[in-house]
């Protein structure tokens, strides 16, 4: 596919994400759809651009791996394995009714393609480490791919597995930053600051890319692995909006789990398009 | 008495059995992979890590990480053994082994080395006590506590072949091998060490072969004590439980372990649910004072003498 039908057919399955993840809240009266918008242009890059997989075998060993390690924003990822094929759409409107697969949080037993559980802030790195580990051990060609929230690596986890990942130089392995620099109360910086996020990353053995996590050329671009391969692991921080698309929703933090009514869902509906 | 010392005679660390038996699994299935915290030598795993370099990841101080890691790695399509001292491994990294390992089922064997009070002097920072409370809700991890060399390498080896989380708990004390006719390790099920009608003993870990040696102090008494080997705390053999409150009508149990939520918690909350029956609780109330293992056991009573005591105490509150 060429690069410009790529990021259309992206940009595409992102709208539709948008849309359906923002329905299921409204349904629910329940959900992160703030972190949902922020992260779902680097979602669907990953599913739609970049990742390898096949729903039809979910458990394939060479399989890409995604694994979200902002496990509140359920929205952006069951929308996502759902538009790439591992169950029917009728499944998202379940979304945290009783005896749903479709939980507050992932769970992998429930759902197909869903790596490893995760809830709890700063668990998706190192799991994902291990699985880029794996790789290595065996000369497994798959990719490892892990999205934190930027307001997660608070988690001292996170900074335990950085660490260990930048010494083993795990090419295969890239982690992305939904930075959004809001967390569920207030600002990052205002909380735990975070900046220089990428002198961070570097000085833990990391090559590090800053772009815009909602220009899906840009995402993509940053999201395939060069010629020759990576000799570090990659960490993509990218900055974004939370709550993007919706107006009323933009850079509010109230939205982290704020929920529509049913004008704010119209609104948001017209403003989708 | 005290219990046994170091070097003694017949008396084996099973932390050998473990390492002999995980090198011997590692080469024959590339699969098995080891997982360490800086622990290579307190889990006895030079030799592992000899043979297979490749195959020894070394996470460095850093629990949640490893315990992570683990996790991945069996996503990975490895059986990986994640072994670390009991009180980090459990304690650290309660919630990984809670979300990572329990709740999303992975394929993990944890293995907590040097458990119990096994690090004495050092104090209640490095004891590993309250693990079988910690972990006996995350009841899809089926926990083993070998009593004996044979029984580690069972237990390892079963682990291996088994698909689950399970967390195997040793111990650096040593012990001797117990006298058992015809021995096999079947998770899930009490062993019944010693035949006896007026008591039953429920012991796990080092403290099985002390129960043993009370119940030959006992025996010169004229009582008669059943000997269990619950080697398995999750999932627990509440049929062995019924049969001995039935039976035996009075029950002994002794853990090194915190008595609050452990195996002495486990059986009380069975027979006083169903088959309510004087039940004595041997183990830690609390954290611990200073003190040597030998110190720590004689003065908590963990000893064939204070075993005996309590087996009296329990028959004495039977009813009728």
């Amino acid at each position: 596919m060429l690069k410009n039908d790529l990021v259309d057919t992206i940009r595409e399955k992102a709208l539709w994400m948008r849309r359906r993840a923002f329905t299921m809240v409204h349904d629910a009266q329940l959900g992160h759809p703030g972190g949902d918008f922020s992260a779902i242009d680097i979602i669907a890059t990953l599913y739609f651009g970049v990742m390898r997989y096949d729903p039809k075998k979910p458990d394939m060993p060479e399989r890409d791996r995604f694994i979200m390690s902002k496990g509140h924003a359920t929205g952006a990822l069951y929308t996502a394995l759902c538009a790439a094929g591992y169950y029917p759409e009728d499944w998202l409107k379940t979304y945290m009714q009783p005896q749903s697969k479709l939980n507050g949080h992932p769970n992998r037993n429930y759902l197909p393609g869903v790596e490893t559980n995760t809830g709890p802030l700063g668990h998706g790195l190192p799991v994902a480490l291990g699985i880029a580990i794996a790789g290595q051990m065996t000369g497994s060609d798959y990719r490892t791919f892990v999205l934190t929230g930027d307001g997660e690596l608070q988690e001292g986890s996170n900074w335990e597995a950085a660490m260990s990942a930048g010494n083993r130089k795990l090419g295969k392995f890239t982690l992305i930053v939904d930075r959004n620099r809001l967390q569920q109360g207030m600002g990052t910086e205002e909380t735990n600051g975070l900046d220089p996020l990428d002198d961070k990353f570097r000085a833990f053995g990391w090559d590090v890319e800053v772009i815009d996590g909602h220009d899906v050329g840009a995402l993509v671009s940053a999201l395939s692995e060069p010629p020759g391969g990576r000799s570090k692991p990659l960490c993509i921080i990218a900055n974004t909006i939370k709550g993007k698309g919706v107006s009323f929703m933009e850079n509010k933090a109230s939205w982290h789990h704020g929920v529509p009514n049913a004008e704010q869902y119209d609104i948001a509906m017209e403003e989708l398009v | 008495m005290a219990a046994p010392a170091a070097k003694q005679e017949g008396f084996y660390d099973c932390r050998d059995a473990w390492a002999r038996t995980i090198e011997e699994l590692a080469e024959n299935d590339p699969r098995i992979v080891a997982v360490v915290n800086d622990s290579v030598g307190s889990s006895k795993l030079g030799g592992f890590q000899k043979k297979f370099p490749d195959r020894l990841i070394n996470v460095g101080i850093a629990e949640q990480n490893m315990v992570g890691v683990g996790a991945g790695l069996a996503n990975g399509g490895r059986i990986p053994f994640v072994s670390a001292a009991s009180c980090f491994l459990t304690g650290r990294a309660l919630e990984q082994v809670k979300a990572d390992i329990a709740y999303a089922g992975f394929n993990v064997k944890l293995v907590g080395q040097s458990s119990g009070v096994a690090y004495g002097e050092l104090g209640p920072t490095h004891h590993s006590i309250e693990d079988f409370a910690w972990l006996r809700p995350l009841s899809n991890i089926t926990m083993v506590v070998p009593a004996d060399s044979w029984e580690t390498a069972e237990a390892v080896k079963w682990a291996a072949a088994h698909e689950g989380p399970v967390y195997i708990r040793l111990s650096r004390m040593p012990v001797p091998d117990l006298s058992v006719e015809n021995r096999k390790f079947q998770p899930g099920k009490a062993e019944l060490v010693r035949k006896g009608s007026d008591v039953t003993i429920i012991a796990c870990g080092t403290m099985v072969h002390l129960a043993v040696q009370a119940a030959v102090e006992l025996e010169a008494e004229g009582i008669s004590a059943r000997i269990l080997n619950m080697a398995t705390i999750t999932p627990l053999d509440e049929a062995a439980i019924s049969a001995a409150a039935s039976e035996t009508g009075a029950i002994v149990t002794v853990e090194e372990a915190n008595i609050h939520g452990g195996l002495g918690g486990a059986v009380a909350e069975h027979t006083s649910a169903n088959l309510p029956v004087p039940v004595e609780r041997m183990g830690f109330p609390g954290f611990v004072p200073t003190g040597s293992v030998e110190w720590l056991f004689d003065h908590f009573g963990l000893t064939a003498a204070g075993i005996a005591r309590s087996a009296r105490k329990a028959i004495g509150r039977k009813r009728g």
